[in-house]
């Protein structure tokens, strides 16, 4: 294998392992904004 | 020579093939502005009087903070030609060439609406107006205006930094009054001689990247005169809110010690002809201010038991 092929494969790896962490950080985020925004409702609806 | 008007990502021709990380997207919200700008906002809002839900009172912290970072973000996006130039900034995600411009931008924008959205949606529309005023004041009058043009840059755009208690205090009370205008008046007479002393000693770093801070307009000589008188108007703004019933004692005493601290770090910087006692002045700023901060909660707390 060559010297290029290990260094292309390398960049293509990392990008796949940074894009994979993006959708794993944007996934949180979602989450975390829907719960967000179910607590507000039940606090503004006087629940808690 | 360097084209400046070309994106930096075609000047340095490392277009970010891999992408930019989770940690980039996250630095370009400037964590450490971050923290102290989320630490007086929630100080304003403990100080309020009044009641505002536990849930309700994290959220309205959540969207300074987001409107903070959203801040950073835009002004990141804005000034990465003359990040490119300074040490200090270099490695910051846009000038390093690991993101696209238009991402960071795109990402600055999303937060700024989103955070001023739910303030208005979860909290009341005032402190979600004073929230956008505070995004705009920093990324129009002084990231796209002041600071590339004037050595006043710091001084009229420390009001954005100086907003974040009155923001909090707004999402209690619904309207501003004398008390949070004093913790505004603090900050923004601190942040001439804070970011001054960083100046004196990144001097070299900003007439590089064509930045008229103080020092490099007119000299250490005069910037040092000016920190001096900053910090003695500082005084009657670190005992204002104990005058105005703000706080008790605690925190009186010490506001009146750590201004003369304070004091004593400007006279040693216009006596220092080297620039140690700028260094020192600088990390003794931050201090100040977290510790003033803290004592008002602090006092509060004391005499909430007392």
């Amino acid at each position: 294998m060559s010297v290029a092929a290990v260094s292309g494969g390398g960049t293509v790896d990392e990008r796949r392992r940074r894009q994979r962490a993006r959708n794993w950080a944007i996934f949180a985020l979602l989450m975390g904004f829907v719960a967000l925004i179910y607590l507000i409702t039940l606090v503004k609806l006087g629940g808690f | 020579m360097t084209d400046l008007s070309l994106p930096v990502a075609s000047r340095t021709g490392t277009l970010p093939e891999a992408g930019a990380s989770v940690a980039d997207f996250a630095a370009l919200l400037k964590p450490r502005v971050m923290s102290l700008v989320v630490f007086t906002g929630f100080v304003g809002l403990y100080l309020a009087p009044g009641h505002l839900h536990p849930v309700l009172a994290a959220v309205a912290v959540l969207c300074i903070a987001v409107g903070a970072g959203a801040s950073g973000a835009i002004n990141m996006w804005y000034d990465r030609d003359i990040d490119a130039l300074m040490r200090r900034t270099a490695d910051r995600p846009l000038p390093a060439g690991r993101m696209a411009p238009g991402d960071a931008l795109g990402f600055g924008c999303f937060l700024a609406g989103t955070s001023v959205v739910l303030m208005g949606l979860a909290i009341n529309c005032v402190a979600a107006a004073l929230l956008a005023f505070t995004i705009a004041f920093y990324v129009f009058v002084y990231t796209a205006w002041l600071k590339r043009r004037t050595p006043q840059n710091i001084v009229i755009g420390g009001a954005a930094g100086a907003l974040p208690p009155v923001v909090g205090w707004t999402a209690v009370t619904g309207d501003v009054s004398l008390a949070p205008l004093a913790l505004f008046a603090l900050i923004f007479f601190w942040t001439p001689p804070h970011f001054w002393a960083l100046a004196l000693y990144k001097t070299g770093d900003y007439a590089k990247a064509g930045v008229p801070m103080l020092p490099v307009v007119a000299g250490p000589r005069e910037t040092k005169k000016q920190m001096l008188l900053y910090t003695l108007l500082l005084w009657p703004c670190a005992l204002a809110p104990y005058f105005l019933g703000l706080a008790g004692a605690i925190y009186g005493g010490a506001a009146l010690g750590l201004s003369l601290l304070f004091t004593g770090f400007a006279v040693a910087v216009w006596r220092d002809q080297g620039d140690t006692a700028a260094r020192g002045m600088f990390a003794f700023s931050i201090l100040y201010l977290f510790l003033l901060f803290a004592l008002l909660v602090i006092d509060r707390a004391a005499l909430g038991l007392a």
